[in-house]
């Protein structure tokens, strides 16, 4: 939760390699981004505080006491990693969903599909999705459900996600360029920045 | 080789291939508004960054505003500096700003195509998903995430994997008192609400040729709601008639080159999409929904499905219901309704208060439901006043709001109740999209009067007999 990381040059998120943790299950299909941060907290002009308002309405009545039966409410499960239903993140592109992912203190998300604008958000802001089959997808549930201190082994390097408890393993994609930002920390403007002769040529012969 | 549309359009803006990596994309037209912009702005000043193409980003101001006396300092502090924020960062870096008060002001996806920003095989993006409403004028048009809105700001360009191809098919004649949103609706009904995901749609078919530009709009809005990137439809005559002579389309001898690449945008024969489907229009019903997405629709005399029937976990599908208030088997005809939002990206253009008007002319707005009608742009609301939809309206007890986003993700004081229902004419069901706790049924501006006038959920065929 270093806010001050954000917007350094070439060093906007912590760099990713081997995250070993336990894991938060949230076995609930299509978790919407308005679920993850409703809209009345995107007020804010700054990348600061959205972890506190994350998943607001599951996790807060409307007195602002806490609902127990929400999972981030319950201390038997913590950890970096959050484990979501199949199709995570659906609905609006607001990249404060994928903030508030990451200022809550969860560095990767594994689920068996996730909407398309969250998973590239997250990418951006260093938080790594992890996708999954059905079938691994109901062990690792089942695995933290049976034992909460379960951990979760995910290597970028490597592609793998590991359950310790058992060593299953499966491999994920994710394309060589944005694993390397992941990997190094860097981001899409400075790659753009690079290349931005280019890009002023291009614009040059362009139909509109 | 054969290309489809959505190609041709790509291919004529990637600036780069990376290898094992993304496009980098070029974008003709930058959309921005005060809730996804101010970080970006924020990252351009870190980095010392200027804007690369200002006359390229337009923006206005929609998300937050109010819907009412707009002639008045914004009362609620976060949403007041907000606005501010974007005026400010729009002079700093020269670019155009409509914000609250300026003529030109309202929702980004209605002002866009309205003033001739959107335009035919252009690439427009926006920190919004309802980006893809643009996709109707045969535009590459999606929704960003701000770092994707700093990207474009800095270098006019994105970075994005280009997406698979495909393609729906609807012919035949719709259904009395079946529209756009209808067939949307329907579409994302068989899809699910992930069921496009990882793809950009063509819509095709005499269903969609038959549309006004408003009507392909709706349709194309709604895409990202069944996890498409975006969705488009092949510019045609009725393409080029909108777009002819708008503020920002291209004049004189540029428009004559612009209309020669307009009219080589269409798919090749024997173009391949990884998926095609073909659905049959004249079996489309009025839709209306009974869950928290979108994909949990029906035609509106259809009785709510039991968990077997419907794809996904019945836990998550008992947890929607439960939210709804709503159970397996009920009908949703006769459903209470406690509020009534016409407006949006979705349905915000004249052709929705058109329909909205038709059906509640002579009848009266129910005592028990309170109705937020809010044109999408002051170009709208001045149509409504001219066409004479407003008297029409005020007759039948309506009230017409300032144009803005609004009700639709409520956040701006239009909020519905927790536990209250809502027949809106926006994008989403989702929990608390329309304020904390409240319960929406999305659903077409006619089923939306249709309950306006009744007070509960009602068949808009059994109060139009004469309309066809």
């Amino acid at each position: 939760m270093d806010h001050g990381l954000w917007t350094n040059k070439n060093m906007a998120y912590d760099k990713f390699n081997i995250l070993t943790s336990t894991a938060v299950p949230l076995p609930i299909e299509n978790v919407d981004t308005d679920q993850i941060i409703p809209a009345r907290f995107l007020k804010a002009t700054e990348r600061v505080g959205f972890g506190d308002n994350l998943f607001r309405d599951w996790r807060y009545n409307a007195d602002n006491t806490p609902k127990s039966d929400f999972v981030l409410n319950d201390p038997t499960y913590s950890g970096k990693i959050l484990v979501g239903g199949k199709n995570f993140g659906s609905g609006s592109s607001r990249e404060h969903a994928a903030w508030s992912v990451y200022d809550y203190g969860f560095r990767c998300v594994v689920s068996s599909f996730f909407a398309d604008i969250f998973r590239g958000n997250c990418l951006n802001v260093g938080v790594l999705p992890v996708q999954i089959s059905p079938e691994f997808l109901e062990k690792i549930f089942a695995a933290i459900y049976a034992d909460p201190k379960t951990e979760l082994e995910v290597n970028l390097e490597a592609q793998t996600i590991t359950l310790l408890s058992t060593g299953e393993k499966e491999s994920f994609d994710i394309n060589g360029y944005k694993k390397n930002n992941l990997l190094n920390g860097f981001d899409d403007i400075d790659y753009l920045q690079s290349i931005k002769g280019e890009i002023e040529e291009f614009a040059k012969q362009l139909p509109l | 080789m054969s290309k489809t549309l959505f190609d041709k359009v790509w291919d004529a803006h990637v600036v780069r291939k990376i290898e094992d990596g993304p496009d980098v994309l070029f974008i003709d037209r930058h959309l921005i508004h005060e809730v996804t912009s101010p970080v970006a702005f924020l990252g351009l000043k870190s980095r010392g960054t200027r804007v690369l193409y200002p006359n390229r980003t337009f923006a206005t101001a929609d998300h937050n505003t109010p819907t009412i006396h707009q002639d008045q300092p914004v009362a609620d502090p976060l949403s007041a500096n907000q606005l501010h924020m974007l005026e400010e960062n729009s002079k700093e870096y020269g670019i155009s700003h409509w914000g609250l008060g300026h003529q030109k002001n309202g929702i980004v996806h209605v002002v866009g195509p309205e003033y001739g920003i959107t335009q035919p095989g252009a690439t427009i993006v926006c920190g919004d998903s309802h980006t893809s409403t643009h996709g109707a004028f045969g535009a590459i048009a999606f929704g960003i995430g701000t770092s994707e809105v700093e990207m474009v700001l800095a270098t006019q360009c994105i970075m994005q994997p280009k997406p698979k191809k495909m393609r729906i098919n609807i012919n035949g004649k719709l259904g009395k008192a079946v529209t756009p949103k209808d067939v949307a609706l329907f579409i994302i009904s068989q899809l699910t609400t992930s069921g496009a995901t990882g793809y950009f749609v063509e819509y095709a078919g005499d269903v969609f040729e038959n549309m006004t530009m408003e009507g392909r709009m709706t349709v194309c809005n709604l895409s990202i709601e069944m996890g498409a990137r975006g969705g488009m439809i092949a510019p045609d005559e009725t393409t080029i008639n909108y777009v002819k002579g708008r503020e920002f389309s291209p004049k004189g001898e540029a428009w004559d080159k612009a209309l020669a690449y307009y009219k080589t945008l269409k798919t090749d024969e024997g173009a391949v999409f990884d998926k095609e489907l073909t659905f049959d229009g004249s079996t489309i019903e009025p839709m209306i929904t009974y869950g928290t997405n979108p994909g949990m629709g029906m035609g509106i005399s259809h009785n709510i499905p039991d968990a077997e029937q419907v794809e996904g976990g019945v836990a998550t599908y008992e947890k929607s219901l439960g939210y709804m208030g709503f159970h397996e088997g009920d009908a949703m005809i006769g459903k209470p309704v406690d509020f009534v939002f016409v407006g949006s990206c979705t349905n915000g253009r004249i052709e929705d208060f058109r329909a909205f008007t038709s059906l509640v002319k002579g009848k009266h707005k129910a005592d028990n439901v309170t109705a937020w009608l809010v044109p999408g742009s002051h170009i709208v609301e001045a149509q409504i006043k001219e066409e004479g939809l407003l008297d029409i309206l005020n007759e039948a007890g309506f009230e017409l709001r300032q144009p803005g986003c609004s009700a639709c993700l409520a956040m701006n004081d239009d909020k519905v109740p927790a536990g209250k229902y809502a027949v809106s004419t926006s994008n989403r069901n989702f929990e608390g999209r329309q304020g904390p706790g409240a319960r929406t049924m999305l659903a077409s501006p006619l089923v939306a009067a249709a309950a306006a006038v009744t007070g509960v959920v009602t068949d808009p065929r059994t109060l139009i007999e004469e309309l066809v």
